[in-house]
């Protein structure tokens, strides 16, 4: 069991880690790479805080050990917006509707509404509904992001 | 932070059972429910962990001999609710798969772990015992298949041995079988199921041939219940049978109070459950 270098990239930049491979996806992010934008919430796989993009799919970090994304594309909250200034559309749709309330949930229903978005399922609110149901809002603000993934669908 | 015990990645199966062959190893295949034991709140993490995520050869869902569905371990819920082969001879299997956890465990999850993690309420082997999938184990020592029947042997205990792996789920297509499941949770997604059932059976001349039904969270594995079998053997889904098998099934399960659940609901459920498909088989 010799130290193993994982490399994968992040939001498209290469990164190596010599971690140990259990380490949770959501640990390497938050204290390797200091990427906090993803949130631990129940750390076992029931709240979908953690949500994160790996190879495109919609995972729980927490549930992720290092060792199974080497070599994948992961992505994070961090990666959405496009600048400093420049939220992606998805983002500026929570705002405007109000889709982000205490924002402990909103890394991993943004993140859950990217990967059912570039699914490109018809976006209907029962599609919507079950893209998120993994991702648990305690501010039980559903309605409203449920709206502005809907907008988000819209062509502008 | 969680334990972090060490972990071997083999590159070929034939490296996995030389691993298996020595020292012992806990398998992780997508990790949704081992990740949660290494945080150690659930009793003492694994020592040594081998993970299973890059051997392509658990991987694939295919026809075999042309009369078996050949599903590879590592087939998550995702590819199996999406696969083309499934959806047309194994429906009720990509019904269980859309009803585990949501998107996040779906895309992680998989067939093989479902076996082998052996949770009473895991919600796609009633699915296996009903439509009397063959579990085919490999090691250094060969290949061998246990009937699903067979290989749930007690609470979270299996037939397989330390040193194997499972390959594959297989199922044998029947013509003219019709497979049927159901699950009850607190609620649609992300829920762990209160009552899961499974019923299988071949239309003959109006009447039930070859009648499985099976349940999970109802005993302390997942289980088939031979009494209710044989009251809808050979007969035609009508209300009265329905009626008849209802009663027996209530009478038959053994379901315990939990923190998901009561005895007296799951029992309830259970009967209203299979009188409710027997109601829809039978059109009335």
């Amino acid at each position: 069991m010799t130290e193993v270098v994982y490399r994968f990239t992040v939001n498209g930049q290469p990164v190596e880690l010599a971690v140990p491979g259990m380490r949770r996806l959501l640990d390497a992010l938050r204290e390797d790479l200091a990427l906090t934008g993803t949130k631990e919430g129940c750390g076992e796989g029931e709240c979908g805080a953690c949500s994160v993009l790996v190879d495109g799919a919609v995972v729980d970090a927490c549930l992720v050990p290092v060792c199974q994304v080497d070599g994948s594309d992961v992505r994070t909250v961090e990666g959405l917006a496009t600048g400093p200034e420049a939220l992606s559309p998805l983002q500026e749709a929570f705002l405007e509707t109000g889709g982000a309330q205490c924002g402990i949930c909103t890394p991993g229903m943004l993140m859950a509404a990217r990967a059912f978005l570039d699914d490109g399922a018809e976006p209907t609110e029962d599609a919507i509904r079950e893209a998120i149901a993994g991702n648990l809002c305690r501010c039980t603000g559903y309605t409203k992001i449920i709206d502005a993934i809907a907008m988000a669908a819209r062509p502008a | 932070m969680p334990a972090e015990p060490p972990v071997v990645t083999p590159r070929s199966l034939a490296e996995a059972y030389e691993l298996l062959g020595g020292d012992p190893f806990r398998p992780i295949a997508g990790g949704t429910d081992l990740m949660v034991q290494i945080t150690g709140e659930l009793g003492e993490p694994p020592e040594r962990v081998l993970d299973l995520w890059r051997l392509d050869e658990l991987r694939g869902i295919r026809l075999a001999n042309g009369d078996a569905l050949a599903i590879g371990a590592l087939s998550t819920y995702t590819q199996i609710r999406r696969s083309p082969l499934v959806g047309e001879h194994l429906p009720a299997l990509a019904e269980a798969a859309a009803t585990i956890g949501a998107a996040q465990i779906q895309n992680r999850g998989t067939l093989g772990g479902n076996v082998v993690n052996a949770s009473p309420a895991g919600d796609t082997l009633p699915v296996l015992l009903a439509a009397d999938a063959d579990i085919v184990l490999g090691s250094r020592r060969g290949e061998r298949t246990v009937p699903a029947a067979d290989f749930w042997t007690g609470y979270r205990k299996t037939a397989r041995a330390e040193d194997e792996l499972v390959l594959r789920i297989v199922f044998p297509l029947r013509p003219g079988r019709r497979t049927r499941f159901r699950k009850v949770g607190t609620r649609r997604a992300q829920a762990i199921s209160k009552v899961v059932m499974a019923l299988a059976y071949r239309s003959d001349g109006g009447v039930w041939r070859d009648v499985r039904v099976a349940l999970g969270s109802v005993a302390e594995r997942p289980i088939r219940v031979p009494e209710t079998e044989r009251v809808l053997e050979g007969a035609a889904p009508r209300q009265s049978v329905a009626d008849h098998a209802a009663a027996t099934i209530a009478g038959e399960i053994s379901p315990i109070d939990d923190v998901r659940s009561t005895a007296d609901y799951r029992r309830a459920v259970s009967a209203r459950i299979l009188h409710r498909m027997l109601r829809e088989e039978g059109g009335w």
